[in-house]
């Protein structure tokens, strides 16, 4: 009974805000003569786009040349023929399904623990500001964002070591840890903007604390969600600073240690070196063509929401 | 970690402007304590406490013991006595900790000027009137979700096979030779690729910005016989000054903790001429020396302090963006 209200409500609201919520900004540039496009600006815009293009060319078509072929050394030459080898010779070289195996279960655990504990420490903090101790617990857990990790590294180390977390599970806590800050500024920010009507609704219902929550903040919570994971997932999966130097077994490491780890082992064969780094980067960029507009739009909040 | 996570940092400005505001929310509740309050739901410190504690023990127990060794003699195991400030003042007058911080900072201000103008002018390019403007602002962001080490790799090849090549070709004598191998141009590869890497959360930033400008600023310029030019030096630029600005301190301290795309590129060398800050503080973990690199990373904290100390108050002048 309560919680089919919640969850009514839930859905009115998601809809109102997906309607409001993202504000495109009203571009008008209404100028006389300005309303033709701007090609000289395009073939600029277009020669910069090369050079984004160009180090991601040279790596696909790296990866799909013959060992002769790569080292040759005309990075940009097309590959002739196609040649899959190179990803066969990293699979097996690198131990790919075990290093990726990991690097997704650490990212996964980073998103998922991010956006629960983010939320709920968010949810805490706002609903009970008027409490010196919420207060100051926002403030405390936003210090971290002034801390590099550079700065606890060797302590961070050395405590991994004793407690029995120099491993995958300890970089998580600390991917999770690290990503807490910006998290919580994003969720408490947007939390603000939910009227607190709409949760007294289910309160009187006779909706608990975790009832309203689970069912009706948590849903409202989903696009922040979506921004917060994303940062999570790009920070955890591509992170080596912290992997290299917190798990202790090689064996265990995430993608982007063993690219480092196998450098020497690549030596010339440029078209596996080239395909074990395609395999390391192309699950982000996946991810990234299908979020683009959550990425996007993460980055101008993370940065001027406030 | 990675660049957007801190870009969050300069809101904290803004929020401790509302802070001292206080919003009260209270919710429905029958139940009050002495001074008349809503009694707090005890389920709201199982949301947060756990938190806090893990938290804690992640990184403020870290945090404090690190300061704490770093007024010792402690090797990283094994017994360990006071020593006072000795660590602070040897690191001083240690030439490699020095040499460190000067290629940290010289980088980090390199690059910085280099990303903010170059994200600047693709963000005006961006927001003029052109076709495909999505796919290209697409494109530009793809760097930021690439592994800063794993590209660095990929610029590290092109650095010491495809660039020489092209320069002998061309007939260039110093584009002949890898310039991850010159002491005196390595740091600039590594400038090349951290901008690679970091211009498009910059670009995103100045869009918003310069999304935000009302097109009746431009109409008028326009009247008043504005250039192209003129425009974009007396209106655009004023007006996103305090993207500038936050753009500026963010990227600065970003690059100051440079290290997976030097790993990548040249390991500190040729030589320790590219050896940063942060690579320097883990030579204290396989070198012995633990609490004298920790007292190098106490002075690195206070350093990022500082510039985020000057961020909140910069930020929260600035509080109209």
């Amino acid at each position: 009974m309560t919680q089919t209200a919640a969850k009514r409500t839930a859905a009115s609201v998601r809809q109102a805000t997906a309607r409001n919520g993202a504000p495109t900004p009203a571009r008008r540039r209404g100028k006389v003569g300005q309303e033709k496009t701007s090609w000289t600006t395009m073939v600029i815009l277009f020669l910069c786009a090369i050079t984004v293009i160009l180090p991601l060319y040279v790596t696909i078509s790296m990866s799909l040349k013959s060992t002769s072929q790569a080292v040759d050394g005309n990075a940009f030459s097309l590959p002739a023929p196609i040649d899959f080898s190179g990803f066969a010779q990293a699979w097996e070289l690198t131990n790919f399904p075990v290093a990726f195996t990991i690097s997704l279960l650490v990212t996964a655990g980073t998103v998922v623990g991010t956006v629960i504990l983010a939320s709920l420490a968010s949810y805490a903090i706002v609903r009970n500001w008027d409490r010196r101790f919420f207060r100051w617990s926002f403030f405390y857990l936003l210090a971290a964002m002034f801390l590099p990790f550079p700065v606890v590294a060797l302590p961070q180390i050395q405590l991994t070591g004793l407690t029995g977390l120099a491993n995958p599970a300890g970089v998580t806590i600390l991917h999770i840890m690290f990503q807490l800050s910006f998290s919580i500024l994003l969720f408490t920010a947007f939390l603000r903007s939910i009227p607190l009507e709409l949760e007294e609704s289910a309160r009187i219902d006779g909706a608990t604390t975790w009832q309203t929550f689970r069912q009706l903040i948590f849903p409202l919570l989903a696009p922040m969600s979506a921004t917060v994971a994303i940062f999570a997932f790009l920070a955890s999966w591509n992170d080596f600073m912290m992997p290299s130097l917190i798990i202790a077994d090689s064996a265990q490491q995430t993608l982007p240690v063993v690219q480092s780890i196998f450098q020497t082992q690549f030596s010339n064969n440029y078209n596996v070196s080239f395909a074990s780094y395609l395999m390391a980067m192309a699950p982000a960029i996946v991810v990234y063509l299908f979020t683009q507009r959550w990425v996007m739009e993460g980055v101008t909040q993370g940065a001027v929401k406030g | 970690m990675s660049t957007p996570v801190t870009t969050a940092a300069a809101s904290a400005g803004a929020l401790v402007d509302e802070a001292e505001h206080g919003k009260v929310d209270h919710l429905a509740g029958t139940r009050h304590d002495r001074r008349g309050r809503t009694r707090v739901d005890p389920i709201y410190y199982w949301f947060l406490v756990p938190t806090l504690v893990i938290f804690t023990l992640a990184i403020t127990v870290p945090a404090v013991l690190g300061i704490f060794y770093s007024f010792t003699n402690f090797i990283g195991f094994g017994d360990w006595e006071f020593i006072g400030f000795t660590n602070y003042v040897a690191a001083f007058s240690d030439p490699a900790i020095l040499a460190s911080y000067g290629f940290t900072f010289g980088f980090a201000i390199v690059t910085v000027l280099l990303v903010n103008v170059i994200a600047f002018l693709l963000a005006v390019g961006l927001t003029a009137k052109i076709r495909l403007k999505a796919g290209l602002r697409a494109v530009f962001v793809i760097p930021m979700v690439i592994s800063g080490i794993v590209i660095a790799y990929v610029f590290n090849f092109l650095f010491s096979n495809s660039v020489p090549a092209l320069g002998s070709s061309l007939g260039i004598p110093w584009l002949s030779e890898s310039i991850l191998a010159n002491p005196d141009l390595a740091w600039l590869s590594i400038v090349i690729v951290t901008a690679w890497q970091t211009i498009p959360a910059t670009l995103l930033i100045y869009i918003a910005g310069l999304l935000s400008i009302p097109g009746e600023v431009y109409e008028a310029a326009d009247i008043d016989g504005a250039g192209a030019m003129r425009r974009l030096w007396s209106v655009t630029l004023p007006l996103v000054s305090g993207y500038v600005v936050i753009n500026m301190i963010l990227g600065f301290k970003n690059y100051l903790n440079v290290y997976d795309v030097i790993i990548g590129l040249t390991n500190g060398g040729p030589g320790t001429s590219t050896r940063s800050i942060a690579m320097t503080i883990f030579t204290g973990f396989t070198g012995g020396d633990y609490a004298y690199q920790m007292a190098n990373a106490t002075m690195f904290f206070i350093i990022a302090v500082a510039i985020s100390v000057l961020q909140l108050r910069i930020t929260r002048g600035k509080a109209a963006i």
